[in-house]
């Protein structure tokens, strides 16, 4: 039986599986920004999404330029962002987590009746102009797509490391992330940070909301990615965006392989609650995830 | 304020945690420009909430003065946020140091230099100055700051407060946890800083005996009410507080209950 084990099947599934697993990633690096600066897990996420990607599709369906919706989505993204921060959370601050975890669920009903109101509650088509053929690299077929929206992931990580790493409200943004209450008494400015966080995550938000809408339809099951994001989370930890990325890819491959190779002895279908085995798994061994609270510290 | 030498006029404030727990209730003080103000006490005095008032920082600890003013250069603290306070010189040194551990030592300067919205150049400036008060700074600045000694994090903390140009530095419990020669030398330089550049130190302190050898004035906290104020000089030379705050032959009969308030 292992002889006649088909290493170039497994090698596509094991690549496909990562590909899909970038897109979780996208969907998990929403939460932890979030989380990282103010502790809060934000529900809303996937509702921002949905949002962002329902926003987009109707704006290019009225017949203005893809350039130009994928700007105004993307202000309104940030604007959104911003009035959550000031109206939600800014009055809830020093409240217990889940009172915020508690207010954004209660957000995302209110996002998503929103969007349901403003754009109509019909399934739209997203066409990024990607054809989905798969391309054959060394003998592997890959979806040209997933490779796509790899790529855009990994831009987009690239951009937010680099934007934490060298400007000065990245810097303000990892200090926050470390230690709120010194970086209030040292006087840095808390709501600009939350306010530019919040437009990062919207930023976020947009882009997995496009590349989710393209590859199932914009519709309003998209808001449930981020339950996928959540065993990501677990794996990854809340507060590692790297963790994020190494979680989202080791879900995306586990749950394919598992799908291919274990799915008959369940009947099949699996790749839809592996996931979350998975996470059950790491809950049990690592609660904090495998990158989440490495503290820093000499004792 | 009429006194204008008087940088801060702390004025029979009570402070409060949840609306229940009463941490303060009757704390006077004055700092003048240019001193050195010891506040004294044992733990629970009020030794941390007094600065924390000073600073306007309760609210994030869900703490609020409830009586009393406190005056930074005439102004109610109350009204400004912690972070206007800081733009307009007065800066703390939090209990515990609360440095940023993921960032190196340089990053928490600069996070200073930012909090005062520094320019660039400014904030260069300023770290060139500061390693000159704190070499060893220099020789870790590309370290994790979580990464050094407990002496390290007190300067990073201190030099992070001086990144905001402070007039006026609050510190609390700087002693905290460090070996005592790090304590004198950090205390030195807290002098040196006060000497040269005439900025205005208070720092409320467990370790008395260093307090008062460093300090211009001092202010004795009891149960969260000031009940002695007077020179450093003088108060290090009486029996009572020798006896009970210095901790110098240790005799429950001699309480100064007979100490009258100054305060």
């Amino acid at each position: 039986m292992i002889a006649d084990f088909d290493y170039q099947f497994f090698i596509e599934v094991l690549v496909g599986g990562l590909l899909s697993g970038v897109m979780y990633s996208l969907v998990a690096i929403g939460f932890v920004l979030i989380y990282k600066t103010s502790g809060v897990l934000n529900f809303a996420q996937g509702a921002l999404l949905l949002f962002a990607a329902l926003t987009f599709v109707s704006l290019v369906e009225r017949g203005i330029p893809f350039a130009l919706a994928l700007v105004v989505t993307f202000a309104i993204m940030v604007a959104i962002g911003i009035a959550i921060e000031r109206t939600v959370l800014r009055p809830l601050t020093n409240k217990p987590p889940i009172t915020l975890f508690m207010a954004t669920l209660g957000l995302s009903y209110i996002i998503e009746g929103a969007a349901q109101l403003i754009w109509g509650t019909q399934v739209h088509g997203l066409d990024l102009g990607i054809e989905d053929v798969p391309l054959e690299i060394g003998g592997v077929l890959i979806s040209q797509f997933d490779i796509f929206a790899a790529v855009v992931a990994a831009g987009m990580v690239l951009l937010l490391s680099l934007f934490f790493r060298y400007t000065r409200i990245g810097l303000s943004f990892r200090a926050v992330a470390d230690d709120q209450f010194a970086a209030l008494a040292v006087g840095l400015r808390l709501p600009l940070i939350w306010a530019t966080v919040w437009a990062a995550a919207g930023l976020v938000a947009l882009v997995a909301g496009l590349l989710w809408g393209a590859r199932l339809g914009v519709q309003f099951s998209l808001s449930l990615v981020v339950l996928k994001a959540l065993p990501v989370l677990v794996l990854g930890g809340f507060d590692s965006i790297l963790g994020a990325i190494v979680g989202g890819l080791l879900i995306g491959a586990s749950e394919k392989l598992a799908e291919v190779y274990i799915g008959d002895y369940f009947g099949g279908g699996i790749e839809s609650w592996f996931a979350y085995v998975v996470a059950l798994v790491f809950l049990l061994i690592r609660p904090s995830g495998l990158f989440g609270q490495k503290l820093v510290e000499r004792i | 304020m009429p006194n204008d030498d008087v940088i801060l006029v702390v004025d029979a404030v009570h402070a409060t945690y949840n609306h229940a727990i009463t941490a303060l209730h009757g704390v006077s003080f004055k700092l003048r420009r240019g001193e050195i103000l010891a506040l004294l006490g044992a733990n629970g005095a009020g030794k941390t909430t007094t600065p924390k008032a000073v600073s306007n920082l309760l609210p994030a600890e869900r703490g609020h003065v409830n009586a009393g003013t406190i005056r930074y250069d005439g102004s109610d603290v109350s009204r400004r946020q912690p972070g206007d306070l800081v733009r307009a010189g007065l800066v703390q040194v939090l209990e515990g140091r609360h440095c940023f551990k993921s960032l190196t030592v340089e990053e928490n300067l600069v996070a200073g230099g930012i909090g005062r919205s520094g320019r660039r150049a400014e904030i260069n400036g300023d770290l060139a100055r500061i390693y000159g008060y704190f070499p060893r700074l220099k020789e870790k600045r590309r370290t994790l700051s979580g990464l050094t000694s407990g002496g390290e994090q007190q300067m990073t903390a201190i030099g992070r407060a001086l990144m905001s140009r402070p007039r006026l530095l609050v510190l609390d419990e700087p002693s905290m946890g460090l070996a005592p020669l790090i304590v004198q030398d950090i205390f030195q330089t807290l002098r040196k800083l006060n000497r040269e550049t005439g900025l205005s130190i208070l720092v409320a302190e467990q370790n008395s005996a260093v307090a008062l050898r460093y300090a211009d004035h001092a202010t004795v906290l009891e149960n969260g009410v000031s009940v002695l104020s007077g020179a450093a000089a003088e108060l290090r030379q009486r029996e009572d507080v020798r006896a009970f705050y210095l901790g110098q032959q240790a005799s429950p009969a001699a309480k100064p209950a007979h100490l009258h308030a100054v305060a």
